[in-house]
This record gives structure tokens, sequence and C-alpha cells, in this order.
């Protein structure tokens, strides 16, 4: 019904907009900044990965083959920042600018020229970040946590970094007072908090978690910053300051981050589920109030990261228990996911794929976090690769594959062709085959004893090591088939139907044409 | 309609603002709250002296070798115990003394920094009088010997014969942890 009237809008509008590079540079349009953030995260995501085909090709074998110790840890270390910062999170982004405002009614987001704003602080921070290579002395190499007393003592690269995360912080911040003011008072009328998509609700908590710990890490290192610059001695022990202070006051932040990049993909994989099985999502309040305890939950059980930094043994329980708790809401979400699909009208298109993937392969990480959570355990494999596995499972196959999810899902809707659908599932499969290989093989090795953040390894390490780099350049190589896909359909793809899913139900599929026009909902639409 | 829409929307920008600032001001406020924390439940107690216990007892059964370790890091100074090692019963106390001379022509403050083997040794080492505790002021060319007053508890476990005490000297510089004890 919807679509036609959408439609009459669509045309009736003049784009005044200016165009070519100044259409992108000055636009305040939700779908044109969506539009970038996604692209700017891509080319992040492909940067980071250059970096960790790096480090595997230098742990191909047992030796330095490739980069020098040094470089090896400059890699390491900015492989982690970039993908955290710039990939996943800003993806993240990408997706709520342009379906927050698509699945709630409401024209545009609520703060149209901050949403310009906080996308342009990106590329500032990201050339910041990767100039750092350039400096003498090179890029941070203490490890993405940045702990000192390394990051105290690093030369100007970890300057470049520390005024990296600043700029990135004050970019998240401003997209999550954006994201909560348009959900909060932007919502079409009728459309009441527990009627709005999952993707928003997840999107909604999120950005409440990136208000409460961004501006902490803003407070970290700035701490650190003065205490290399200025003469504190926040974590400078001589100065009466205490470097594991830095770690608890990090993961304060660092811990609700973890699930800043998990809650929007839970969302993602919400919309997909459903809408694939043909049947409304199994217990939506539930999956609601799951999402706020997890959200709750994560401020509460930072000191899991440092186990083995010194603790009493009352603390080490707490900080157990409390992170055993965490699969509880956890389980909620994947039963509500499975029972969605019991006995559906199911069928298996390439964003459906990439959810089940998501499923089976996020419930292994969330196992092994588990595992990691159990004090004695994890004193074992702290710092090995069995966290490096862990949390690329919660992160690549938990994350990106939702990311993944979600771009296909809705490329119909943004550019009203439809991808190659066999390509699709070859990126799929393949994904899905070389992620294992990279990653699995991991587990073995961290519970051998391998240590994380080493260019080279002791021979016992050698055949794992080299499954495990084989895979990650398959798994790299398959992503470039997933820029061809994309490439493929924006410019050559099928035209879409008006309703490429069938079973979709949120407002972006029923009440727009497909594909979206660049300013919709100018008349909110009325739920009932 | 319009209006009142986006004024609703600044004053909620407000009100996020003002959150902001304050979890920005709240990551500074862990830093105090992190030290309370620790000194009241006596977590990274290392640099103020304990009491001496009541029921203190000597375990003349056993006998501990306590070695003495001293490191200066980027300060002209000279900085040696006076005696290498010492055998001593836990329980016992015992002073020994540290020498530290200034070598260079101008004045210099240096805050010494404890470290211990094994490493649970600071839950069974009580520390009465220690250099440590106290920024330590050098004029140029200055000698000075300091004493540190301590008891190994009866109750470290007994498979513990040899444990080590290690200081380091850190320079304080002008201006440097001024904000801190």
């Amino acid at each position: 019904m919807a679509a036609v009237h959408g439609d009459a809008h669509g045309h009736g509008h003049d784009d005044h907009h200016p165009s070519g590079i100044m259409r992108w540079i000055t636009t305040t349009n939700h779908k044109d900044i969506g539009t970038m953030y996604l692209w700017f995260s891509f080319a992040m995501f492909l940067t980071g990965g250059t970096l960790a085909l790096g480090i595997r090709a230098e742990l191909f074998q047992p030796g330095i083959q490739i980069l020098q110790p040094e470089l090896f840890n400059q890699f390491t270390t900015l492989h982690g920042l970039i993908m955290v910062f710039g990939a996943i999170m800003p993806a993240f982004v990408g997706f709520a600018n342009w379906q927050v405002p698509l699945m709630i009614g409401a024209p545009d987001m609520a703060f149209a020229r901050m949403n310009n704003w906080s996308f342009w602080l990106l590329p500032v921070a990201a050339t910041l970040l990767v100039s750092s290579f350039f400096v003498p002395g090179g890029a941070a190499a203490g490890g993405w946590t940045f702990y000192p007393p390394l990051s105290t003592q690093g030369g100007l690269g970890v300057d470049l970094m520390i005024f990296s995360v600043h700029i990135l912080g004050a970019s998240s911040i401003m997209g999550s007072i954006n994201i909560i003011t348009t959900i909060l008072n932007m919502r079409a009328p009728g459309m009441t908090l527990m009627k709005m998509p999952m993707f928003v609700w997840t999107w909604l908590i999120t950005a409440y978690l990136l208000v409460l710990v961004m501006p902490v890490l803003a407070g970290v290192v700035t701490m650190l910053l003065t205490d290399r610059h200025f003469g504190t001695s926040f974590f400078n022990a001589a100065g009466g300051g205490d470097p594991v202070m830095f770690q608890h006051i990090f993961w304060f932040f660092g811990h609700p981050e973890v699930y800043i990049m998990i809650l929007p993909s839970f969302g993602i994989v919400s919309e997909v589920i459903p809408t694939f099985s043909r049947k409304p999502l199994f217990g939506y309040s539930s999956m609601v109030y799951a999402t706020a305890s997890i959200a709750i939950l994560s401020c509460v059980v930072w000191a899991h990261h440092m186990f083995t930094a010194g603790m009493p043994t009352v603390g080490q329980l707490f900080f157990m228990y409390a992170t055993m708790l965490i699969a509880v809401p956890t389980g909620v979400k994947v039963f509500n996911w499975t029972a969605t699909m019991w006995q559906g009208s199911m069928s298996f298109e390439t964003p459906m794929l990439f959810s089940i993937g998501f499923i089976f392969l996020f419930v292994i990480g969330g196992f092994s976090g588990v595992i990691c959570a159990i004090v004695p355990i994890d004193i074992q494999v702290q710092d090995t690769y069995y966290v490096i596995a862990h949390f690329h499972y919660v992160l690549v196959s938990g994350s990106l594959f939702a990311l993944f999810a979600g771009a296909y899902y809705w490329i119909p809707k943004w550019t009203g062709r439809m991808y190659n659908e066999t390509l699709g599932k070859w990126h799929f499969w393949l994904s899905m085959f070389f992620f294992n290989l990279t990653f699995f093989v991991q587990h073995f090795l961290g519970l051998a004893g391998m240590p994380r953040r080493i260019p080279d390894y002791n021979l016992q390490f050698a055949d794992f090591n080299m499954v495990s780099s084989i895979g990650a350049f398959g798994f790299g190589l398959t992503q470039l088939l997933f820029l061809y896909v994309m490439i493929n359909c924006i410019r050559s793809g099928e035209k879409a139907a008006q309703m490429p899913w069938d079973g979709a139900t949120t407002l972006e599929w029923t009440h727009l044409p497909t594909p979206a026009p660049y300013h919709s909902f100018e008349k909110p639409p009325v739920v009932k | 309609m319009v209006n009142r829409t986006s004024s609703a929307n600044v004053l909620m920008m407000k009100k996020l603002l003002v959150f902001t600032l304050i979890m920005f001001v709240f990551g500074y406020a862990l830093v105090p709250f992190y030290e309370k924390f620790c000194e009241v439940t006596g977590i990274n107690n290392l640099l103020k002296p304990d009491v001496q216990v009541k029921d203190n007892w000597v375990d003349e059964q056993r006998w501990i070798t306590v070695e003495f370790d001293a490191n200066t890091r980027d300060l002209p100074w000279n900085f040696k115990p006076l005696q290498s090692s010492a055998r001593i019963h836990p329980g016992q106390t015992i002073e020994v003394m540290y020498e530290i001379t200034n070598n260079s022509d101008r004045e210099v403050t240096g805050q010494a920094i404890p470290s211990y083997s094994p490493r649970f040794l600071d839950k069974h080492l009580k520390k009465f009088e220690c250099f440590c505790f106290t920024k330590q002021v050098l004029k140029p060319h200055e000698t000075k010997q300091m004493p540190v007053q301590f008891v190994i508890e009866p109750r470290i476990p007994t498979d513990i014969q040899t444990v080590t005490i290690s200081y380091t000297f850190f320079e304080l510089l002008p201006g440097a942890g001024n904000t801190k004890k």
C-alpha cells in the first residue's frame, strides 16, 4: 500500500544538493553518511586485514623471515586498533545511519549537521593512525590495549595513536548522541518502544554504552598523554602512580566496548532470521531484556582481563562469576533465534547463511569465553593464542559475519539492485571454510602454550601455524570477492523487486519503495 | 510540530553531553577511588609502614635467607646494601642499612620502589621503617645511610628458604609527582 505513497514523495522533491565530491563532503543526508561510513569501514577493514596478513606471513614458519620484531609488534598493535575503531565500530554506525531512520519512520537523523561532522572526523583519525608507521620510531607497538609502561615509553607513534583515539572517541560520542536522540524523539506515531525493531533496540542500548564508556577511554588516554609529556605520574610507579591502575580504567572501557561491537550484530541477526524463517522473532521482549542485561553486566566484569595482574581471591571469584553470568542472557538470545527458525518456512539466501553461520560460530566463541572466565584456566591461557582464537570467533565470525548478513540483506533496499546470489553464497562458504581454517587451530596452539604478540615460535607449533596462515590468506582473498559482489550489484545488478524478501516486516520494506528514495518519511507513517 | 521536536532534540543533546562530561570526570575520579580502595583493603601497600602485630612470635625452628638487592634507574647515584644477605628466623625483627651516594654536582631527589621475590612475599613481609616510604633528597656528592626494619611473618609457607628484597631508585623530576603522596 504505502510503497506508492512513498514514491510520490521521492519525486516531488528537488534534490538540491551539490554534485561531485562536494556532495559527499557537505552532505547531511543520513543515507549518504551511512554509505560513507560503510565504505570507510570497508577500506579500514582491508587495511587492518593487510596488517593481519603481514602477521600471518611472518608466522607462516618459525624464525624471523619478513617482519623484524619491532615492526611485527607495530603490525599487531595497529591491526587491533584499526579493526576495532576503524572497521567494526564505524561499520555498525553506518548501518545505524542507514537503517535507524528507515526502521522507525523518521525523515533523517536528529542532528544532521553533527552527523556529517562525526563522519568526517574518522578519515582524520585514520590518517593519524596509519601515518604513524612513517614517523621516527614507527607506530605504537605495545598492543592495541596500550598498557603502560610500554605506552609511556614509546615514541611519536604513540602520541599519534593517542590523538587518533581522542578523535575516534569524539566521533563515536557524537554518533551515539545522534542515535539516542533520533530513536527516543523521532519515532513514527504509534511506534512505541516495545514495537521497535530489534536492530533499533540493540543500537539504542549500544549508544548508551558508548556515551558511558567512551569518555572514560578519552580520560585514560589523556592521563597517558600527560604522563608522557606533562610530568604527571598516573601510571608511573616512580612518581607514586600504578601501571595496574591503567588496566583497571582501560578495561572499564574495554569490556563494555566488546559488547558495543556485538550488540548491533545481535540486532542485525534478529532482523534477518525472522525474515528468512517467515515467522516473527521468538521472544521479542525477552530479547530486549537480554540485551539490556548484557549491557549492564558488561560494566562489572572488566577485571576478568587481568586475572594474572594480581588481585585478591575474592575479586577473582566475583569477576569470574559475573562473567559467567553473561552467558545466561546470551543463551536466551541464542535459544530465541533457534526457536524463531523452528518450524519456520526457511530459505537460505546469503544473509540467512551468514546469520546461521554467525549463531554457530559465535556460540563457539561464547563457550571459549566461558572457559576463559574460569580463573585457573585463564591463568593458563592468558596471553596465548587460545585468547586470540576466542575473540576472533566473537569478533570475526560474530560482528563481521553479522555485518555481511546485514549488507546482503539491505543492499536491495539501498541500491534497488540485487546482488549475485551465487557469488554471495560462494562468499559465505569460502569465508566459513577459511575462517575456521585460520582460527580453529589457534585454540590448539594456545592450549599448547604459544604466546601471542611474538613474531617467532617454538618448532612444535610449526604445522598449525602454517595451516592458520594458509587460512588467513584464503580468508583475506575471499573478502575481495565480497567487494566484487557489492560493486557488481551497485553498478550492474539486476533490478530488485519491490519486496525482495517476502518475510520482511519492518517499515523500510513495507512503507518505502525499493530503492529507498533520497528523502524518505517526510510525512511519518502511522504504525498500528 | 517540527519546532517542538527539534527543541526536544536539543534538550536531549544537552543532557547527553552533560552525561558525557560526567563520565569523563568519572574516569579521573577512578584514580583517587582506586588509591583509596587499595589503601582500605591493604592491597598494594608498598609505601606505608606496617604496624607491629601484637601476637608476634618467633619460629626458632626455621631459618630464612634474605637477600638484599639495590638498583638505580637513570640516576647519578651509587646505591648498595651494607650487607648482601641475612639469615633470620621468621618472626624476628631485623634492621639492615643501605647506603646512597650522589655522584653528581646537582641536588637530586629520588624515590625507591620495592620489589619482592617470591611475589607473594608482600603478604608476609611487614616493614616498620623504610627509606622507601618517603622521597630522598641528596645534595651534590652527599652520602647517606638509611635503615630498613622489617619482619617476615612465621606464617610464610615452609617451602620458602630464600627471599629477595629489591629496591630501585627512580629520579623524581621537578614538578613530577606533585599531585601524589
